[in-house]
């Protein structure tokens, strides 16, 4: 049976304020809220709401007839999360109707999966940690922003335990195969790999409006007629675009999602269903291997990742966000800050606002790719430089990393010990009930376990009340090996 | 082809574009042009006929032959008698007439300019009365009262050339003489040339012209020549010179330039400035510069000729046109030919046609310094724009824009008006 696995990408970039070179140094804070508002809202009322409103319907009304897969960078989350909270009501409703699936993507929807694999690791597990917290289920299949993939990216996230991932059905990578089998990684076969059909996407996402177009106007049965015709075998039509295609690129006036509503009627008519990716991958078995050396995106005609990392100042902008040095540190810091703002520079919008391939290309605030690239370039410029004067330019990362390693173990000791004394405390309070706690305290010690020889012991007990922080970082800096020293900096507010 | 200035004498822009045009124009093979000119010196490329108006008579006299041949800078005896048969009053009462019956010219930009343009017009009635021609094309103002008088005497379509306005000197406060010169011209004109759609823009809406007659005809460069393509730029590793390169005048804008260099020199003092070029407002500049306490990093070498000129663009880092109003600006276009990223104001002209350049207001001096630390700090910023600015503008020649000025020509000579919405590119 053909199935048709309908998938949208819910993103909007972070627009950065006009950031001048002399603002180096002094303005840390790199954002255009106003603009940042006003897109928002404006994405979400003409698209992401009513959008999301005829997915209810169609959920409402043909129940497991109709499946559709949606995922958030987090980036976006958050802007949604300040803006526009009625969108992520909505997605909760749709949640409940149990006909969606929501996946993992990188948290930034930058390019950490050709830049670094560490932190490509570590936005992902943040970005399924959130969409674990929201909608109650950890994502099994994984896009990675602007589907870029190659066998690299496919080998990095079959270790991570996803089942599929989204790939761009590319034209010079698939030659004469077709889009509409599911394929498998080339260096790990248990990675399904879900191929766009860029044509019947593009149909929807950039022609459909086009009354130029020879197929104008679009009908749900013309288009689920396409598909009943394929060949038999060819069972899997992944259609995927921004959801922001309809109603932002596709005019509501063009009834765009009048269309989108009228493909389930038109599908059951014909035999075809509807799927999430992670049941066409239980279902369909992958055909083969499918090899991919050089990374393909959905950007573009060339579906590369020219418009992205195409002339040499996306490429030095790159170099430098993802300098091995800088995101080590980024990585082992406890600064929030510091980690949303890394976040929000890594957007790959920040880099499709320098590219030269099309001089017409929308670039946000900016009217040129040089004015992007400077603009950029002044806020990156600040933001290294609060990256480098968080550790001295002396200390490895490998050497901050073990620090880390003994701060966060000493937390866990700190924990047990905490959590020891206030049993004992507890116990001790049952047998001498009229006794101050101060006497109690001498006692302490002495029963707890292994590493807390050494346990802190007149004022530990005092403070056992307050809640517990992870100790602050000049524990680190001193290389503190004793636990003497952790109380005492404890008064400090953890970072 | 009337003109005030040809190449090897130059005394600003226009001599370069008129050399441009008539080059581009003669390259077709088809098209035969006469370039009148006030004072030739005799050592003009011979592409195109070249008559010298001090030597065109307006009053009846009977030099000797061997005399006259000696005597010619330009055109041939023959034209000479040919003109004589044709002089249409008796302008013997007119000061100035040397022996062969002819008004001289000092050439160049004297005192008594709006004598020279009107003694230039009553020479071009004898011109158009004597020669044979299709059309009549006039180079900037002063020579658009004799591309008129040509026209009123043959007939003939007038096409004439705005390669700058008054109101672009002036900053708006127009010589009204020089206004009514070029109200003049343009209204009697069929087709106006103008160098951006920034001059077309002036024309239609400060001189009241149909826009239908009115096109943006941009400038171009002529390729390098190999001598100074081998210039070899003689820059320090460690320092970076940004240049401003014109008449330090208020229509280029050179306060701009200074706010801007102060602020890039608040934050970084390795990047040295450079005013090349003179004009009314060096004194001023040197003394704000001063002010500021950047003098250290200013350098005023003064005018620049020839090769001076490239050696300045080669050895920059950046080059600036911060112009208030610029018609054209062909500047840029040469700093890019070597390889040096410019940064130009959005009032240029030249912007138009230029991708791979940064443009920017040129009151924001904000914009302007970010622009400029940017093109010194990254060289990534500094490779793309020189790279992609030699290919850009390698693209742009005089032969385009002559096939362009044949299109018009052709509208003109084929059915006698213009009309911009029928012109293709």
């Amino acid at each position: 049976m053909k199935t048709i696995c309908m998938y949208f990408e819910i993103h909007m970039p972070n627009h950065l304020k006009r950031y001048r070179f002399f603002d180096i140094g002094t303005d840390h804070y790199y954002y255009d809220d106003y603009e940042n508002e006003r897109a928002t809202v404006e994405v979400a009322e003409r698209s992401f709401i009513p959008s999301l409103q005829a997915m209810l319907e169609m959920a409402r009304t043909y129940g497991k007839d109709f499946k559709v897969a949606l995922s958030i960078s987090g980036v976006a989350l958050e802007l949604i999360e300040q803006y526009a909270t009625s969108v992520l009501d909505l997605l909760q409703q749709l949640n409940e109707t149990g006909c969606v699936e929501f996946l993992a993507e990188p948290y930034s929807h930058g390019l950490a999966s050709l830049g670094s694999t560490e932190s490509f690791v570590d936005e992902v597990k943040r970005q399924s940690k959130r969409m674990k917290q929201l909608f109650g289920k950890t994502p099994k299949v994984i896009r990675n922003s602007s589907l870029i993939y190659n066998d690299e990216i496919g080998a990095t996230v079959a270790e991570m335990g996803f089942k599929g991932i989204m790939v761009e059905g590319a034209k010079h990578i698939l030659g004469w195969k077709s889009p509409h089998y599911v394929y498998s990684c080339a260096h790990d076969n248990r990675l399904a790999l879900l191929l766009r059909d860029y044509k019947l996407s593009d149909d929807i996402s950039l022609r459909f409006s086009n009354t130029s177009w020879s197929e104008y106007p679009l009908m749900a049965d013309k288009y689920v007629g396409w598909i009943a015709d394929m060949p038999a075998g060819e069972d899997v039509i992944n259609i995927y675009m921004d959801l922001s295609a309809l109603g932002l690129y596709q005019p509501l006036e063009s009834h765009v999602l009048d269309f989108i509503k009228a493909l389930p009627a038109e599908a059951q008519k014909r035999g075809i269903g509807f799927a999430t990716p992670s049941e066409v991958i239980a279902a369909n078995k992958p055909v083969g291997p499918l090899e991919m050396l050089h990374p393909v995106s959905w950007n573009d005609e060339e579906r590369d990742t020219s418009s992205l990392l195409g002339n040499c100042m996306q490429r030095e902008t790159f170099n430098k966000l993802y300098d091995e040095k800088i995101v080590g540190r980024i990585l082992a810091c406890r600064d929030r800050r510091i980690k949303q703002d890394w976040d929000r520079l890594q957007a790959s919008d920040n880099f499709r606002f320098m590219t030269t391939k099309d001089v017409n290309a929308y670039r946000g605030i900016y009217e040129s790719p040089y004015d992007a690239f400077t603009n950029y370039m002044n806020i990156l410029g600040d933001f290294l430089k609060r990256v480098k004067d968080l550790f001295p330019d002396t200390v490895e990362n490998d050497e901050l990393n073990s620090l880390y390693t003994q701060i966060t173990n000493l937390d866990k000791d700190l924990e047990v010990k905490t959590k020891e004394i206030a049993r004992l405390r507890a116990r001790l309070e049952k047998y001498e009930p009229k006794e101050e706690a101060a006497p109690a305290v001498e006692e302490s010690p002495a029963p707890a376990p292994a590493p807390a020889k050494k346990a802190p012991a007149k004022r530990a007990a005092a403070k056992v009340a307050e809640p517990e922080e992870a100790p602050a970082k000049k524990t680190a800096g001193k290389k503190a090996t004793s636990a003497k020293k952790a109380p005492a900096a404890k008064k400090k507010p953890a970072e | 082809m009337f003109g005030w200035e040809f190449p090897p004498k130059i005394y600003g822009g226009l001599a370069v574009a008129s050399y441009g045009i008539t080059k581009g124009l003669s390259l077709q093979g088809d098209v035969q042009t006469t370039f009148c000119m006030p004072r030739p010196t005799g050592e003009e490329e011979n592409f195109l006929k070249i008559i010298n108006m001090s030597q065109v008579p307006i009053a009846w006299r009977e030099p000797n032959y061997d005399n006259l041949c000696s005597r010619l800078v330009g055109h041939s005896a023959d034209d000479y008698y040919r003109f004589r048969n044709h002089i249409y009053a008796d302008f013997n009462y007119m000061q100035g007439l040397d022996d062969l019956g002819c008004m001289g010219f000092a050439g160049g930009y004297p005192g008594n300019l709006h004598d020279e343009i009107n003694n230039f017009s009553i020479i071009a009635g004898v011109l158009a009365r004597s020669e044979e021609f299709d059309l009549i094309h006039a180079h900037d103002w002063l020579t658009y009262p004799a591309g008129v008088h040509a026209k009123m005497v043959s007939g003939k379509p007038l096409c004439i050339h705005v390669h700058a306005t008054d109101f672009d000197r002036s900053r708006g406060k127009v010589n009204p003489t020089v206004y009514s010169i070029e109200k003049n011209g343009m209204d009697h004109a069929d087709c106006i040339m103008c160098v951006s759609e920034l001059t077309r823009q002036t024309v239609i809406h400060q001189y009241h012209q149909d826009p239908r007659k009115c096109v943006a005809m941009h400038n171009a460069v002529y390729p390098l020549s190999e001598e100074i393509r081998s210039i070899v730029p003689n820059k320090k590793p460690d320092e970076k010179v940004v240049t401003f390169l014109g008449r330090i005048t208020m229509q280029k804008g050179p306060e701009y330039f200074i706010e801007a260099a102060k602020r890039v020199l608040d934050r970084s003092r390795n990047i040295r400035f450079c005013f090349a070029g003179s004009g009314d407002m060096m004194q001023a500049m040197i003394e704000l510069a001063a002010t500021y306490g950047i003098a250290d990093r200013c350098h005023f070498p003064g005018f620049q000729r020839g090769r001076q000129v490239y050696e300045c663009y080669k050895n920059s880092d950046v080059f600036v046109m911060p112009s208030v109003s610029e018609p054209f600006g062909i500047a840029p276009l040469e700093a890019m030919q070597c390889g040096c990223p410019s940064i130009i104001s959005k009032q240029s002209g030249c912007g138009e046609i230029l991708t791979n350049v940064i443009k920017v207001d040129y009151w924001d001096i904000d914009a302007m310094a970010d622009a400029i630390y940017s093109i010194c700090t990254h060289d990534a910023l500094y490779k793309y724009l020189s790279e992609e600015g030699l290919k850009e503008v390698d693209q742009i020649t005089w032969e385009k824009v002559g096939l362009r000025i044949r299109s018009c020509y052709d509208q003109l000579v084929g059915r006698g008006w213009f009309d911009v919405n029928d012109y293709r590119p």
